[in-house]
């Protein structure tokens, strides 16, 4: 064989060799939500929804920790979003390129690789204890804004950056201040991009554990929480406790769990990819 | 223009560095506290017992806080996690792409994403229902609950980090890098292999280190599949037993320790550990990539 028709029989093996890694690479998440349907899909019906649990967490439903999740998430987005966009729109309309932004932009890395259980301990700190707030559905809410934080900024600094210079430009020849300029044509503009990123950071903090074990969890509340000072339950806790510490918990019922917290988090991930590329599509400029 | 309007133009341009800034804030606030507790530890307890102590006995009297175990526990599974994260990470960066056709990155990418945005606590589910008892089977253990459980699920978390990084990295090199070797009659294979990996291969190193952070720093899946058991991994069988590491320690005991008793600022003092080594791990990788776009 000569050299040339060699090398391309080599060529041939070793994308074969890449095209198996990239299998063993993806296999697993297909095999991992087949699963879940397999064996949650039949404890999905309306009363595991929206019933409380009984026996133990034997029996009944899951419907105060979906509860005590949505108002984790909407008190998340409440805090992390005006700041988070606010953030963006300094790196991007009012700062320069010297120190300063270059510190910020590593403190806003490193925050994205701080632990998340390293959150559940400075909340625990800060939050719970120091400005008392106790276990509440306020201090998990705020340690899951701080967590969240990073993807804030990126998403609404990636939409602010994709606004054109000449739509400032336009408005500030006009009359406008700096602010009028951001307010009335930057930011709206940049909207689509923000809630990409406010949807990627309720997906995220929805299925987070170790920063809310400290600071808001409840193994079992008999009652919904009614104040941003109460405990809560939620659903990622709850699976970590139902598969850890209830010995002979039914199966289905752990499944079931696992799936909604599945579902509820890839329904997230999926409508901040629609609203991205429906934005990437509808630009007009 | 009016007054007024200028005051709140300086106001707003106020707050809005103010959330510029908090980010700074939070990081140096996250330290400051860890600090702050990690040293009402080592008041009482020596700092070198601390990090060198071969035994983590929180609860007896008097309690024995060595990390040592916890920290190598980590380590072992971290390593075991990143060994098998490499070739799968970077390979599948690889085949996206270089050699995938259009429609199958179409797949592959979204498949990618969903594995990152798959809640930590789900996954630990699985590897406790399904990996771990089929591992016990399959290499005849006494527990299915094993660092080598708990590293095949963090390979798993972590592949998504280092794919799109080392992906972006590869699709950064220049055309004209490819253009030039395959003219000179260098095959498709032989461009990636020695033209266009290597140019990539900072961004590719600063995906693995990232990879390597978001391993460390991973929680609920060691402390649901790794056993907890805080014993120096020293053994040659290790990998098959129960390893306990830094944040399946804290995960585990936060929720007993007594507020301000030593306990507690020992947790802290291991959530400081983790802290600093995930700084480090970030910032040489923020520096490996910050070097690389700057090349460009």
């Amino acid at each position: 064989m000569s050299g040339v028709s060699r090398q391309l029989v080599f060529e041939k093996i070793a994308h074969l060799v890449l095209a198996l890694i990239a299998a063993i690479a993806v296999a697993p998440v297909i095999g991992i939500i087949i699963f879940l349907f397999i064996k949650g899909g039949p404890a999905l019906t309306p009363e595991f929804l929206t019933s409380m649990p009984t026996n133990g967490m034997k029996a009944g439903g899951i419907f105060p920790a979906i509860v005590g999740t949505l108002y984790l998430v909407l008190g998340t987005i409440v805090f992390a979003v005006p700041v988070g966009t606010l953030a963006a729109v300094y790196l991007t309309e009012y700062a320069t390129q010297g120190r300063l932004t270059r510190y910020i932009r590593l403190a806003i890395a490193n925050m994205a690789g701080v632990p998340s259980v390293v959150y559940g301990l400075f909340g625990l700190g800060l939050f719970v204890l120091l400005l008392q707030m106790g276990t509440s559905l306020l201090a998990g809410s705020l340690t899951l804004g701080l967590l969240v934080l990073p993807v804030v900024i990126t998403a609404a600094e990636e939409a602010l950056l994709a606004v054109p210079q000449s739509f400032r430009q336009a408005s500030l020849a006009l009359g406008a201040t700096r602010w009028q300029t951001i307010r009335r044509v930057v930011l709206p503009n940049a909207i689509p991009g923000i809630i990409t990123g406010t949807v990627l950071a309720v997906g995220r903090a929805a299925g987070e554990t170790a920063a809310i074990m400290f600071t808001v969890a409840a193994f079992f509340l008999p009652t919904l929480p009614d104040s941003p000072f109460s405990q809560a339950m939620a659903l990622p806790y709850h699976l970590y406790t139902i598969s850890t510490q209830v010995p002979g918990m039914p199966e289905e019922i752990k499944w079931g769990t696992a799936l909604v917290l599945l579902l509820l988090v890839l329904s997230f991930t999926l409508t901040a990819a629609v609203v991205r590329a429906r934005f990437r599509r509808k630009r007009r400029w | 223009m009016r007054t007024a309007q200028k005051i709140k133009e300086v106001l707003i341009g106020k707050l809005i560095l103010a959330c510029g800034v908090l980010s700074i804030a939070v990081v140096v606030l996250i330290f400051v506290f860890l600090l702050r507790d990690a040293f009402s530890l080592f008041d009482s307890y020596p700092l070198i017992d601390f990090i060198t102590g071969r035994n983590w006995y929180p609860i007896s009297e008097p309690p024995v806080f060595g990390i040592l175990p916890l920290v190598l526990g980590s380590l072992l599974v971290t390593a075991i996690a990143i060994l098998l994260a490499i070739p799968l990470g970077v390979g599948t960066a690889i085949y996206i792409a270089e050699v995938a056709p259009g429609w199958l990155k179409e797949i592959l990418k979204p498949l990618m994403e969903i594995v990152a945005a798959i809640p930590s606590v789900v996954l630990a589910f699985i590897g406790l229902t399904l990996l771990a008892p089929y591992l016990q089977g399959l290499l005849d253990l006494n527990t299915g609950l094993t660092a080598l459980t708990g590293g095949i699920m963090l390979a798993f978390m972590a592949l998504p980090t280092i794919v799109s990084i080392a992906e972006d990295a590869i699709n950064a090199v220049p055309r004209s890098y490819r253009e030039g070797s395959l003219a000179m009659g260098a095959t498709r294979w032989q461009t990636t292999g020695r033209v266009v990996v290597p140019a990539a291969m900072s961004g590719i190193s600063a995906s693995v280190m990232l990879g390597i952070g978001r391993a460390i720093g991973e929680t609920m899946v060691v402390l649901m599949v790794t056993g907890n058991a805080a014993v120096m991994p020293t053994s040659a069988d290790s990998v098959l037993k129960p390893v306990r590491t830094l944040t399946g320690t804290i995960a585990q005991e936060m929720g007993e320790a007594v507020f301000n008793g030593p306990h507690y600022f020992a947790l802290f003092a291991i959530g400081l550990v983790l802290f600093v080594i995930t700084f480090a791990v970030n910032w040489i990788a923020d520096l490996v990539l910050y070097r690389y776009r700057e090349g460009e």
